[in-house]
C-alpha cells in the first residue's frame, strides 16, 4: 500500500521547520542476520510535546523501530537521531525514559529499592514522592517486586521510565494488564507529561488507547509506514481503504462524514444500492449494515421507503475497522 | 524545545551507581533463597560431612586432613558462587528482558557486570569464612590469620575466571536450562579436580584430566597457602593455567555477545 497524503503533509510541516524534531528515523532499513527485513525504508519523526502511537499487527516492525530509537539495536542502513545525537550516547539516555515489556524484574528487590536504583542513574531525577504518586505506587513501596500483581508490576516499570524526569518517553504496551481505573490514571499521567512539553512514543495493542491518547497515530505494517495522522484522519483513511469507491482519490473529504448504519429493514440490497451515499451493503440475518458517505440523505430516503424500519444504529467507523482495513494483506 | 534542555547535565556519579548496583545485587542474591541457601549450604554441608565428621582430627603423612579439605571446599564454594551467581542470574535477567531495560537506561553497562562479579566475590568470601570458622571451631584446624587472609585474597581473585565462565554460560545457554547445565559442569569439574576427595584417591585414568581443569589449578594455589600443594608442578604454572582459561572465556563471551547483538 503506498504512503498516503497525510504522511506527505506531515513531512512538509517538518521541512518547513515549524518545530525541531525530538527524534527521527530516516530511511531506516533493518535486516536481521537471518535475512528477515523488519524495517523497509521507514522514516518517522517525533516532535516535542506530542503523544505518538505506533500501531501495527504483530511482527510489523513496531518494536524494532522503538529499539532503534532506544539505541538497543542498530540499523542496516539509514540514520537514527534522538535529540540530534546518537541514541546510544549517555547524554541522550539521560533525557530518555524507557518502559519495555519485561517478563520479570529482579523479584527479591522492593519497589522502593528498584526506584532508588533507577533514580541514581540520573543527575536530576524526579523527586521520589512525586514519582510514587505519578505511578500510583502509594502503599506498595515496601513490597517485593515478585509479590506484585501484573498491574502493579506494570506501574513500577512506568515509574522506572519516569525516574529521570525524561524529555522523551518510550512506552511499550504501557497499560497491559492494568484494570480500567489504573489505565485511566496512567493515561492522565501521560497526557500531563505531554502538556509539560515531553514527547511520548507508545506502542499499543489497545486501539482505544491510541484513539484516546495520541495526537498522532503512525500505522506500520511489514516494516513500512502505511499511514500517519490524527486519530480522526487515520479512521477516515481506513474507511477509504475499506471502501475504495467512497472517494475518488481525495482522502478525507467525502469519507470524513462516513457512517455505518445498522438496522432491520425490508428493503432489498438492490433498492439500497440506488440510495445516494451508499457505498456498501451487508446483510446478516435480519440486520443490514450499510456504509454511507452521506448518512443523513441515506437515512431520510430509507425511512421514507420503509416505514417498518427499526433497531436503527448509526456509528462512526472505529479505529479498529480502520486499522484492520489498513493492515489487510 | 522544553526548558529542561537548557539545564547542563550534571556529571553522573559513576562510582555511586556502581556501589548502589553492588549493594542491591548482593542483597537480591542473598534474599533469593534458592540461590543463597544452595550456594552456601552445599559447601558447608559437604565440608562438615567429609571434612569434619569423617576425618575428625585425622593426620596423614604430616597433612592435617581437615585443613587439606578446607582448601578443596573453599574452592568448591567460591566457584559455585561465581558460576551460579553470574551464570544463572544473568541468564535469567537476559531472558526476562530486564537487561535490555537496564541497557536502555543511562547506567554504565560495566557497572552491571562488575556488580554481579563483586557480589559473587562477596558470596565467595562469606562461604570461605564460614568454612574456616567450622574447621577451626570443630576440627581444631590450625589456621593462622595470615593464612586466612591469603585464602580470602585468593577467593576474590579466583572468582574472576569463574565469573567469566558464568558470563559464557549466560550468553550461550537458555535461562530455563542454565541451572541444570551449570550443575552439569560444576559438579563433575569439582569431583575431577579433587575438590571433594583427594586426587590421589581417584582412579588413575581420571587423574590425568585434573590439570586440564581450572578448578584444579585454583585448588593447588589454595593448598599452596598451607604448603600442601602437589610439588611436581610450579605455582606459576597454576596461575598461568587460570590466566589462559580466563582469556579463553572472555574471548568466547565477547564472540557470543557479538553474535547476540547481530541477531537483535
Amino acid at each position: 500500500m503506498p504512503p498516503t497524503a497525510v504522511e506527505t503533509q506531515s513531512n512538509q510541516t517538518f521541512t518547513a521547520g515549524a518545530t525541531a524534531p525530538i527524534a527521527t528515523l530516516e530511511h531506516i532499513t533493518k535486516r536481521y542476520s537471518n535475512g528477515v527485513v523488519a524495517l523497509d525504508d521507514l522514516s518517522l519523526t517525533l516532535r516535542p510535546g506530542e503523544i505518538i502511537a505506533l500501531l501495527g499487527p504483530n511482527g510489523a516492525g513496531k518494536s524494532t523501530a522503538v529499539k532503534l530509537m532506544m539505541g538497543l539495536s542498530s540499523a542496516t542502513s539509514g540514520s537514527v537521531r534522538v535529540f540530534g545525537a546518537d541514541p546510544r550516547n549517555t547524554a541522550t539516555r539521560l533525557r530518555t525514559g524507557v518502559m519495555l515489556q519485561v517478563g520479570r524484574a529482579p523479584e527479591m528487590l522492593r519497589v522502593r529499592e528498584h526506584i532508588t536504583i533507577f533514580r541514581g542513574y540520573y543527575p536530576s531525577p524526579m523527586p521520589y514522592a512525586q514519582l510514587i504518586q505519578a505511578a500510583g505506587l502509594e502503599g506498595i513501596e515496601e513490597r517485593f517486586f515478585g509479590q506484585l500483581s501484573g498491574g502493579q508490576k506494570q506501574r513500577v516499570l512506568f515509574a522506572l521510565a519516569l525516574a529521570g524526569d525524561p524529555d522523551l518517553l518510550f512506552l511499550d504496551e504501557p497499560t497491559v494488564g492494568l484494570d480500567i481505573e489504573s489505565r485511566r490514571t496512567m493515561w492522565a499521567q501521560i497526557r500531563s507529561l505531554a502538556a509539560r512539553g515531553k514527547t511520548v512514543l507508545l506502542t499499543t495493542h489497545y486501539l482505544e488507547e491510541a484513539d484516546a491518547l495520541a495526537h498522532r497515530i503512525i500505522v506500520i505494517n511489514k516494516g513500512r509506514v502505511i499511514c500517519e495522522g490524527t486519530p480522526a484522519e487515520v479512521k477516515s483513511l481506513g474507511a477509504t481503504a475499506a471502501n475504495p469507491t467512497a472517494t475518488n482519490g481525495v482522502a478525507g473529504t467525502a469519507s470524513r462524514s462516513l457512517k455505518i448504519i445498522r438496522c432491520a429493514t425490508v428493503l432489498p440490497p438492490s433498492t439500497l444500492n440506488g440510495i445516494p451515499g451508499v457505498t456498501s451493503i451487508e446483510v446478516a440475518g435480519t440486520l443490514t449494515t450499510i456504509t454511507s458517505t452521506q448518512p443523513e440523505a441515506t437515512l431520510r430516503e430509507m425511512l421514507a421507503l420503509d416505514p417498518t424500519l427499526h433497531s436503527l444504529q448509526v456509528n462512526s467507523p472505529a479505529l479498529e475497522d480502520a486499522f484492520l482495513s489498513l493492515t489487510r494483506d | 524545545m522544553s526548558t529542561t534542555a537548557i539545564v547542563l547535565p550534571a556529571r553522573t556519579n559513576t562510582l555511586g551507581i556502581l556501589l548502589t548496583e553492588i549493594r542491591f545485587e548482593f542483597l537480591r542474591a542473598l534474599r533469593t533463597r534458592a540461590f543463597s541457601l544452595s550456594v552456601i549450604g552445599f559447601p558447608v554441608m559437604f565440608y562438615t560431612l567429609f571434612g569434619l565428621v569423617m576425618n575428625h582430627d585425622a593426620v596423614s603423612h604430616g597433612i592435617i586432613i581437615g585443613k587439606y579439605m578446607l582448601g578443596g571446599y573453599a574452592v568448591f564454594g567460591l566457584v559455585g558462587a561465581s558460576l551460579f551467581g553470574i551464570g544463572v542470574g544473568l541468564a535469567n535477567e537476559l531472558s526476562a528482558g530486564w537487561l535490555e531495560l537496564k541497557r536502555a537506561s543511562p547506567m554504565p553497562p560495566l557497572a552491571y557486570l562488575l556488580a554481579k562479579c563483586v557480589s559473587a566475590m562477596a558470596f565467595g568470601v562469606l562461604i570461605v569464612s564460614i568454612l574456616c570458622l567450622l574447621g577451626v571451631l570443630f576440627d581444631h584446624v590450625p589456621l593462622t590469620f595470615a593464612e586466612y587472609g591469603k585464602m580470602i585474597a585468593l577467593t576474590v581473585v579466583g572468582a574472576i575466571p569463574f565469573a567469566c565462565m558464568g558470563l559464557v554460560l549466560a550468553l550461550l545457554v537458555p535461562a530455563n536450562s542454565a541451572p541444570g547445565i551449570a550443575n552439569m559442569i560444576y559438579l563433575p569439574m569439582s569431583f575431577l579436580s579433587g575438590l571433594w576427595i583427594p586426587i590421589f584417591m581417584l582412579p588413575k585414568a581420571l587423574r590425568s584430566i585434573a590439570p586440564l581443569l581450572p578448578t584444579y589449578h585454583l585448588w593447588q594455589l589454595m593448598l599452596s597457602i598451607f604448603n600442601y600443594q602437589d610439588t611436581s608442578a610450579s605455582t606459576l604454572g597454576h596461575w598461568f593455567g587460570l590466566a589462559v582459561f580466563t582469556v579463553v572465556m572472555l574471548a568466547v563471551a565477547s564472540f557470543a555477545f557479538r553474535r547476540r547483538e547481530q541477531a537483535s
